[in-house]
């Protein structure tokens, strides 16, 4: 665990992850802007500008890190709805996020065809995801295998909730890689609840990643409240699938600090002492303290980089506002292909 | 030209595409070392290769998964469903997702895959082995389906569909596999996705048919001519699109319509083709809409008493025209 371990001991833990101090500043950086941005949509929704949200509050350091790990030129993410983090590691704007948000003609997720956090940005190599949860699976394991076909040097990671994993299409997703020794790398976020259904009703072992023993490959499971330790472990899982060593599954523990979506009432199943105890292990004071005590951060440099960051997500708010919704007359087009 | 069967046709046209094209590959149960249930793609493992021919592990849906995710990636893969019965653990992945990608990416990701399955009964294959299932997706928009009735359009529809940049399903019927031969031309042509074929000219009665029922249709037809029942049988070919100008020109010709399919009558293509002649060809009809189709059950069951009693064939087309002519 990262809390109070220390400036020394975490320069130690710094270089056996792999990442320097730069790449440190840019994880913490991405982590509050994916709470920032979290944060202001789910007020967008409750002020009725914008009308769906699925918060990702308290899995930022999974997401980040683990995109951290990637040749985000190269690589390949097919993400799901709380992976906002790693869309912003691969390349996707703020503007673009709130233009997703807002349903806007502009948005590169789908022009406001898609519901908001439902990405897929095809010039940035994120594949498109629906609302059925799952389907994304067996998908990345044949980006994968076109990789692998056509001899293109790049890892597919795809991103899902543990509820996800009980649909078959994990079984068959992670089956097929497993037999092709695939490329791609299963990033399994389990933050024990499916929108209101604990992870001990999915199934009596609730350790996802035991799972890859049945599949033939490694499994991890890694705190992913801690980007140290979820960069360290998807960056191995990543230098296997590209040297030609074969999937993983990397399972981060996270926490879900917010309801399953805006239109969700996590009190119908949760209790505020169970919510207020879970806040207090919010990933992003923990590492801020860590950065803090290792001198790559201080007071000054922090509030400048909320500031920052909050008007960064200002502006993409007030400029996807104003930005023009799809015309009525485009919503025949594109039902085929050319 | 050379006179060939239907499943030899679409052994040619798989390997044509094989051989032309290194984007595409197949997947499939036992469609490698051995051939294919019914040897479609019989010795195109030993021509092709493991990483072209690929034997899939017995999951529907992660194969269709799979192959949208290749072709997101640049590939054209070719699914084969071993019966289209085995068919729907894979809907929600070609409905969810394949047919309706290019739409909800406002047009940046395409699906260019062909899902092939053998189709209908008359084999005695039991309720899960006969079935036809073109309609549950000639309802979505996004995807095409395709129904060749013989061996040119077989290889021409299929050469077409992984040319295609939509997801195409396409349906063989499994006892026209070796029981309907035709002359079928050598090398690169392609036959239209949803462009319909008058079979036969006549001017009494429109029978609109598809896959191994046009067979039916043109059968009953000789035998309604001898009786001074002059009969036109159209092929629809594609079921999703559906050539509309071809057949509403047939039946304002004839002002008599009976859609014939083995797939069971409620909810079927005769109805969505009834709809389109009763708006478009209204004052054209002078009798009511026909439809010819299985009766309302699940599917065939296995006693071959009971198959027969529920298949539709020649004779009741007949007796649905008499009906129709004497109108």
């Amino acid at each position: 665990m990262l809390a109070n371990d220390g400036a020394h001991r975490f320069s130690d833990r710094l270089s056996d992850s792999g990442l320097d101090g730069a790449d440190a500043q840019r994880v913490y950086r991405y982590m509050l802007l994916a709470r920032a941005i979290s944060e202001k949509s789910w007020l967008l929704t409750r002020q009725g500008r914008v009308l769906f949200s699925m918060p990702c509050d308290g899995q930022e350091a999974a997401d980040v890190a683990s995109a951290h790990a990637l040749d985000t030129a190269n690589d390949f993410i097919v993400p799901y709805a709380r992976s906002l983090g790693a869309m912003l590691v691969k390349g996707m704007t703020t503007q673009e996020v709130m233009l997703n948000m807002f349903g806007k003609a502009a948005d590169p997720n789908g022009g406001g065809r898609q519901m908001p956090m439902h990405w897929g940005y095809k010039q940035l190599g994120i594949i498109s995801m629906g609302s059925s949860v799952g389907t994304t699976i067996p998908r990345a394991s044949g980006v994968a295998l076109a990789s692998k076909l056509k001899g293109q040097n790049a890892v597919t990671m795809v991103y899902f909730g543990e509820g996800s994993a009980s649909e078959g299409d994990f079984h068959e997703g992670l089956a097929f890689a497993g037999v092709h020794r695939l490329p791609v790398v299963f990033f399994c976020t389990n933050n024990g609840w499916a929108t209101s259904v604990p992870v001990n009703l999915q199934s009596a072992e609730p350790q996802i990643a035991k799972r890859a023993e049945g599949y033939g490959f490694p499994g991890i499971t890694v705190d992913g409240l801690d980007p140290l330790a979820v960069y360290q472990a998807v960056r191995e899982a990543v230098a296997r699938a590209r040297s030609g060593g074969g999937p993983s599954l990397v399972e981060a523990t996270t926490i879900r600090m917010m309801p399953h979506s805006s239109s969700d009432d996590h009190l119908r199943y949760r209790t505020p002492e169970e919510l207020a105890a879970e806040r207090e292990l919010d990933p992003l004071p923990r590492f801020r303290d860590i950065l803090l005590s290792a001198e790559l951060l201080d007071d000054e440099s922090d509030q400048a980089l909320r500031d920052a960051v909050d008007q960064e997500v200002e502006s993409a708010i007030e400029f996807a506002d104003a930005a023009p919704f799809p015309a009525p007359e485009s919503a025949l087009n594109g039902v085929y292909a050319p | 030209m050379g006179e060939m069967r239907l499943i030899e046709a679409v052994r040619q046209g798989l390997r044509e595409e094989l051989a032309a094209d290194s984007s595409v590959f197949l997947i499939g149960q036992d469609i490698g070392v051995n051939g294919g249930v019914f040897r479609v793609t019989d010795g195109l493992l030993d021509e092709f290769g493991p990483e072209r021919v690929i034997d899939s592990p017995l999951a529907e849906s992660g194969m269709v998964g799979v192959a949208i995710g290749a072709a997101m990636n640049g590939l054209r893969p070719v699914v084969e469903v071993q019966f289209a019965d085995f068919i729907f653990p894979a809907f929600n992945q070609i409905v969810s997702e394949a047919a309706r990608m290019y739409y909800r990416t406002n047009g940046d990701y395409s699906v260019p895959i062909v899902i092939r399955a053998p189709y209908g009964g008359g084999v005695r294959g039991g309720l899960y082995h006969s079935q036809s299932v073109e309609a549950y997706f000639a309802h979505v928009p996004g995807l095409k389906v395709v129904v060749p009735s013989n061996p040119h359009d077989a290889k021409g529809l299929l050469k077409a569909a992984i040319r295609d940049n939509n997801p195409v399903l396409f349906f063989e019927h499994k006892l026209a596999y070796n029981t309907v031969q035709g002359d079928v031309p050598e090398g690169n042509y392609t036959v239209p996705i949803g462009k319909a074929a008058v079979r036969r000219e006549g001017q009494q009665l429109s029978l609109i048919s598809y896959g191994l029922s046009v067979h039916h249709c043109l059968e009953a037809a000789e035998t309604l001519a001898a009786e001074g029942i002059s009969c036109e049988v159209v092929d629809l070919r594609s079921v999703s699109p559906l050539d509309t100008e071809t057949l509403l020109e047939s039946v304002k010709k004839t002002g008599r319509v009976c859609i014939v399919h083995e797939d069971n009558l409620t909810g079927g293509v005769g109805a969505e083709v009834a709809a389109i002649v009763a708006k478009d060809a209204f004052e054209y009809l002078d009798a009511p809409v026909q439809r010819v189709a299985a009766l309302d059950v699940p599917s065939f069951p296995y006693s071959p008493t009971l198959e027969d009693a529920l298949l539709p064939g020649p004779p009741d087309i007949i007796s649905a025209a008499r009906e129709l002519a004497a109108y």
